[in-house]
């Protein structure tokens, strides 16, 4: 973390602290996250932070959350670079990177109006995950990575 | 075959087709030592879109091994018009039927269906996905025709909405075959379909017009143009025109050129064509029973 975002984003005492989140995606981490702040947590965001790595980039800090693994590896999907970071007692405790799931389920929508999963049938959209993108585990469409974000199965 | 289901034909190994066309082979030398094979067993035939060959050569193929169909009817007159899910629908035919063909009109459905059942469930056409059991006939008649190794095939038509097309093309990439695709440009091959295609390493080429690889052809394989798939119908009838084919066509045409079609087909083969030795879709059509005896055959006999 640089000292440049820690001036604009208040430090939390617990929590999780999504960094190195590609500029303009923060609301669709907090959305697959399903974080939207009717449980009470504190939510800090910063949109277009300048960084060194990503030129600009979001900052996403949940107070009072640890954020599993498997929670935050769907996040790979839009945000590549992300690393997480567990705070406790304001230090950072934990940091790993997002690592690319195999599959997602419930996440994604799928784009073809006519795929089964669109259908009202007892099951959610599936996805495999490719390298550049998923492909539907119904219908075979693919989804590229530039495509996810639009087709977020949230809110 | 080491399937439990058939889908799509990307789940189909090269030697999971050898072992179908092998069998249809032996079907079709001696179809009497297969007559009582599957006596007792009963085949659920689930189309919820009009079908007219793919419904009566599955109902021949099972009858001809010694087993029986039940249809559901057309989808006007079943529970599906009560709003009955196809999951729900499919849970309850499986327990009248050893095995299920289903036709239906959403890309996945066959996919889905399979999830719900533990009978082997074959799919007979999903929407503008796939259709793999025409694919293995398609192959059949290929083999027969020109030998799968060392091949070269032009796939025409309409190649984005084509689920034969989809399915031959998957298939294909098991064998020494190069591919061409023929097709305005709004009907090229679908993404996923050139991404599978990019993955296997296969040759494939695109085109938008026949006459420069049609004298390197072993294969055409013709598909139909449909009127619904322009917005104006102008629009379809310019493009549609280009991509008929008469015996004018065939002047540059090898004198062993096989030319198939999944049938039905509207103007896009002309009758001229059908009475020279190129023409090979009737036998394509009828090559239908042995291949899905075949697949029944190797489907209800495995170890389950």
């Amino acid at each position: 973390m640089t000292d440049d975002h820690e001036l604009r984003v208040s430090k939390i005492q617990n929590g999780t602290v999504i960094d190195h989140v590609a500029g303009g995606q923060a609301l669709n981490v907090l959305a697959i996250l399903g974080i939207d702040g009717t449980r009470g947590e504190t939510v800090s965001v910063g949109m277009n932070v300048p960084s060194d790595r990503l030129g600009r980039k979001d900052i996403v800090k949940v107070e009072g959350r640890e954020l599993s693994q498997s929670e935050v590896d769907v996040l790979s999907l839009i945000a590549p670079a992300a690393s997480i970071n567990i705070v406790r007692d304001y230090e950072v405790v934990e940091k790993n990177r997002v690592v690319r799931p195999d599959v997602v389920s419930g996440i994604i929508s799928c784009p073809n109006r006519n795929c089964i999963s669109n259908a009202d049938e007892p099951i959610h959209a599936r996805f495999t995950v490719l390298s550049d993108g998923v492909r539907c585990d119904y219908c075979d469409t693919i989804v590229r990575e530039d495509e996810v974000a639009a087709n977020l199965n949230v809110n | 075959m080491r399937q439990d289901h058939l889908i799509s034909a990307t789940d189909l190994s090269r030697e999971d087709i050898e072992a179908v066309l092998d069998r249809a082979a032996e079907i079709d030398a001696n179809p009497a030592a297969f007559r009582q094979q599957h006596a007792g067993k009963v085949l659920g035939l689930c189309f919820f879109e009009p079908s007219t060959r793919t419904r009566m050569s599955f109902d021949t193929a099972m009858k001809r091994l010694g087993g029986q169909t039940v249809d559901m009817g057309p989808v006007e007159s079943s529970s599906v018009k009560k709003g009955e899910t196809l999951a729900d629908t499919v849970r309850v035919v499986e327990g009248y039927a050893d095995s299920l063909v289903l036709r239906h009109p959403s890309e996945g459905a066959a996919k889905m269906a399979s999830e719900f059942v533990d009978v082997p469930l074959i799919n007979a056409g999903d929407g503008a996905g796939q259709h793999p059991s025409q694919t293995l006939l398609d192959l059949y008649t290929i083999r027969e025709n020109a030998g799968l190794d060392d091949l070269t095939i032009g796939i025409m038509g309409d190649l984005k909405y084509g689920r034969t097309v989809h399915s031959l093309a998957e298939a294909l990439t098991n064998f020494d075959a190069r591919q061409h695709f023929i097709s305005p440009e709004s009907l090229r091959l679908p993404r996923n379909v050139r991404y599978d295609l990019h993955a296997s390493g296969s040759q494939v080429k695109e085109h938008t017009e026949l006459d420069e690889i049609l004298p390197s052809l072993d294969v055409l394989y013709v598909t139909r143009i449909q009127r619904e798939r322009f917005p104006d119908e102008n629009e379809y009838l310019k493009v549609a025109g280009e991509y008929q084919i008469d015996a004018e066509t065939l002047e540059s045409a090898s004198d062993d050129l096989t030319i198939m079609h999944p049938l039905p087909r509207v103007d896009e083969i002309s009758s001229d064509i059908d009475d020279t030795d190129h023409a090979t879709y009737f036998e394509q059509a009828h090559n239908g029973i042995p291949v899905r005896m075949a697949l029944l055959d190797l489907l209800l006999t495995q170890d389950r």
